[in-house]
């Protein structure tokens, strides 16, 4: 098996910053908020591996620092250490030493992003085709035909009425905008696609078809996924292997089945026996 | 023919730690076992005795506490189960390690014929040849096959678990782990999975089972391993 | 001068500031040079930045030509015309293209071809053709540094699907040399193509908004359009598909403009009223 990405030690914090901020927050200090200059550390020492068509699920509650992983990842945020290793078709890329041109070449053609609130990976104010053709123009297709074309089969494949590709998104109920955006974020046939709670505040029936779509095409284009929830159930549908995070760091990580099955951290156990 | 150990399981303790109640659950304790290819080796004992963690354990969905689980991988590689990475698990379970449980876990919309041929997929096998294989294999267990375009979600206990028992078979594993497969089949549907068990193991798959009745045992069990419940220690 | 102030208005110190502007606009072309932007006597957006260009390059042996969308006659042209020749003493000022060698210009491009010994000067009112896409500067800067134009293209894209064509009558994003995609001013599309392999050189100055940049001579200059939807200039055929023509010079080749008579009646005559002139007397021997 091929590898695909390697994280090493990535670590965000959000504010100034001092030499106490790492030893002084995590699970075992029941808190992200150094005590000594009151900056937040988001994530601390987050390292994996992920292979080619490999699904990860990141799960942890809100400021564990999920989010922040996958932010840092599509150069949302640049981490305050760390490292990353992109293995490209043409070579392997350090992402967090490429200069923005290359990194907003990774991310226009390489890289895919979900976010949970799809007014940041849509632009509400264009259709949903000319969403689609963004991504697209992006990468140099320059043919009016051709983007329509193509705009036109990814919306079909996620399941969006393509009668309504012309219409803006905001029209459009949160399920069919999430399949917008993930008919965006495979406009370019992306070998990675970074998925941050993509089905959250979706009614159950729409998440189970979002989620059903997802697995879709991971076993047709083979696309390596990391997905960040809080959700178990989403968890074990998805994800081959897990990190469960807290306070920034990992605080288990293992093959997702025996995570929920067989849970060793006392917080994970907590979680599987709070969910049903 | 002589079969050759495919699985040997050396000492190997399960315990759980409730973080909650700070108690040590013992499940399995000092089991030692063979698994050979062509042959099916059944583990039997008392409710409690941890016959499920056994198998659980070679699968990786439990972490091994203690002992060995030594298997000889197609490449000729002798792997500890215990010890192995995740991605060698996870390669093992998709490429030669199959688990049939009593329960089926299924996407929402996946239909019958998909969630049988899944594994093939999996392996790179195209949708139209996964299917073919699959609707054999449904004839073979007799779901009617109107059922196969349904996803299984709605079906009877008995036709889940042979839809399950059909989804662990279909890639001929090298090894495959059976924890009653025919716990709610009626006679006639159990004759038919025997069948098909005993015809897998012609094929070469060694098999780890539980079965519900020990009439079951007798008939298809090579090789009997009886676990005992691990005493509390006080 | 006795009256204190300066040849060209602009002390000599803000002249230089310019020129250099000026320099390094046509070293990297289609970039926006910010310049420091003087208060001129009248209101910005009357074409400060054009007449600040005009003033940093004229000598007293040039001779200028002011117009307003193709107009020598308009009260813009001839309010600014006015304001230099009060401000430059000596120069000469012309309305004919040919005699004329730095040319003011607001809207238009002069119908006859420009010589290399000429340089237009055209008053932009937004220098940045991303702003439709992206109200943040610092942004905006980061996209053209990064030839980032994709979200522009995206306008076009939507204009098509709305109207079947890009619905764009002035303004039109053009790329320049192949990399920085500037607007090229309120000029018709019809004039757009004029911007590519140009004999002259062409300035264009922003007063409000602080900015200088040039389509150098010679230079590629590309209005934007997808492969299969080629860009097109304004279409002046009738419904009887012949051309229309300027009622009063009959030219079948120049911009018009559109007029309703006193009669309710459509009519079309020459935008550039120098050209216009020049055909008529042509016509007339």
């Amino acid at each position: 098996m091929d590898k695909i990405l390697e994280v090493k030690g990535l670590s965000q914090v959000y504010g100034k910053g001092c030499d106490l901020c790492f030893a002084s927050t995590g699970p075992e200090f029941e808190t992200n908020i150094c005590p000594h200059c009151g900056s937040i550390v988001a994530l601390h020492d987050l390292s994996f591996d992920l292979y080619k068509g490999e699904i990860l699920g990141i799960m942890g509650e809100s400021g564990s620092g999920k989010s922040t992983a996958v932010k840092c990842l599509y150069f949302d945020q640049m981490p305050v250490s760390g490292s990353a290793l992109f293995f490209d078709d043409s070579g392997q890329k350090p992402l967090f030493k490429l200069n923005p041109a290359q990194r907003r070449s990774l991310r226009n053609h390489r890289f895919g992003m979900v976010y949970q609130n799809p007014n940041l990976g849509l632009n509400f104010d264009i259709s949903a085709g000319g969403n689609i053709a963004e991504r697209l123009l992006m990468s140099q297709v320059m043919n009016y035909s051709e983007i329509r074309e193509r705009a036109r089969e990814l919306l079909a494949r996620t399941e969006v009425l393509t009668e309504r590709m012309d219409e803006l998104p905001k029209n459009f109920s949160g399920g069919m905008q999430q399949r917008v955006q993930i008919a965006k974020a495979l406009a370019t046939r992306p070998p990675l696609l970074l998925l941050d709670e993509v089905t959250t505040g979706l009614d159950l029936s729409v998440q189970a078809k979002i989620l059903d779509l997802i697995l879709e095409i991971q076993s047709e284009l083979n696309t390596a996924m990391i997905v960040v929830t809080h959700d178990l159930g989403v968890i074990r549908l998805l994800a081959g292997r897990t990190l469960v995070m807290k306070y920034g760091r990992v605080i288990e990580r293992g093959l997702t089945d025996q995570i929920l099955e067989d849970p060793q951290h006392a917080y994970t156990q907590q979680l599987v026996a709070s969910a049903l | 023919m002589t079969s050759k150990a495919l699985l040997r399981v050396e000492n190997l303790s399960k315990t759980f730690f409730l973080h909650e109640q700070n108690k040590v659950i013992p499940s399995s304790s000092q089991v030692n076992l063979t698994v050979y290819s062509g042959k099916l080796t059944a583990l039997i004992g008392p409710t409690g005795a941890g016959k499920s963690s056994v198998l659980k354990s070679i699968y990786r969905t439990y972490l091994p506490s203690s002992g060995r689980l030594l298997y000889e991988t197609a490449a000729g590689v002798t792997l500890d189960l215990a010890l192995a990475l995740e991605h060698q698990i996870l390669e093992l379970r998709r490429e030669e390690i199959g688990f049939v449980t009593q329960f089926l876990h299924t996407l929402p919309r996946q239909k019958t014929l998909d969630v049988v041929a899944m594994p093939l997929y999996r392996q790179g096998v195209g949708k139209l040849e996964g299917r073919a294989r699959a609707a054999e294999l449904l004839a073979e267990l007799n779901i009617p096959e109107r059922l196969w375009e349904v996803p299984p979600a709605t079906f009877s206990g008995g036709e889940k678990q042979r839809v399950n028992l059909a989804r662990g078979l279909i890639a001929s594993p090298r090894l495959l782990l059976l924890d009653e497969p025919t716990a709610s089949l009626d006679a006639k549907t159990t004759d038919r999975v025997v069948d098909l068990i005993q015809r897998k193991k012609q094929q070469g798959v060694g098999m780890l089972a539980i079965f519900h009745h020990a009439d079951l045992v007798k008939r298809m069990a090579d090789e009997v391993v009886e676990l005992s419940v691990p005493v509390v220690s006080a | 001068m006795s009256n204190g102030i300066n040849f060209a208005f602009l002390d000599e110190y803000a002249k230089r500031e310019i020129r250099r502007s000026v320099i390094k606009a046509i070293c990297i072309p289609g970039y926006q040079v910010p310049y420091s932007s003087r208060e001129m006597p009248m209101g910005r957006g009357f074409g400060t930045g054009g007449l600040q260009l005009t003033l940093a390059l004229i000598g007293a042996d040039d001779t200028l030509k002011v117009i307003d969308q193709g107009s020598d006659d308009s009260v813009n042209a001839v309010n600014l015309r006015k304001f230099i020749e009060m401000t430059c003493p000596g120069i000469d000022t012309t309305t004919h293209l040919q005699e004329a060698t730095l040319i003011q210009s607001r809207h238009r491009i002069p119908e006859q071809a420009l010589r290399a010994d000429q340089i237009l000067v055209l008053q932009v009112p937004y220098p940045d053709a991303l702003v439709i896409v992206e109200p943040s500067e610092d942004k905006r800067k980061i996209m053209h540094g990064e030839a980032d134009y994709s979200r522009l293209l995206v306008k076009l894209y939507e204009d098509i699907v709305k109207f079947d064509e890009i619905t764009i009558s002035h303004r039109y994003p053009t790329r320049i040399n192949g990399h920085y995609i500037i607007d090229p001013s309120p000029i018709p599309r019809y004039d757009v193509p004029k911007l590519h392999n140009s004999e002259a050189l062409i300035l264009f100055g922003a007063g409000r908004e602080k900015k200088i940049y040039a389509v150098p001579p010679h230079c590629l200059a590309e209005p934007l359009a997808f492969d299969d939807v080629p860009f097109r200039i304004e279409d002046f055929t009738d419904s009887h598909g012949e051309r229309r023509a300027c009622k009063l010079c009959a030219s079948q080749t120049s911009f018009l403009d559109e007029f309703i008579d006193q009669q309710g009646e459509r009519v079309y005559q020459c935008s550039d009223s120098d050209f216009c002139e020049q055909q008529q007397e042509l016509a007339h021997g």
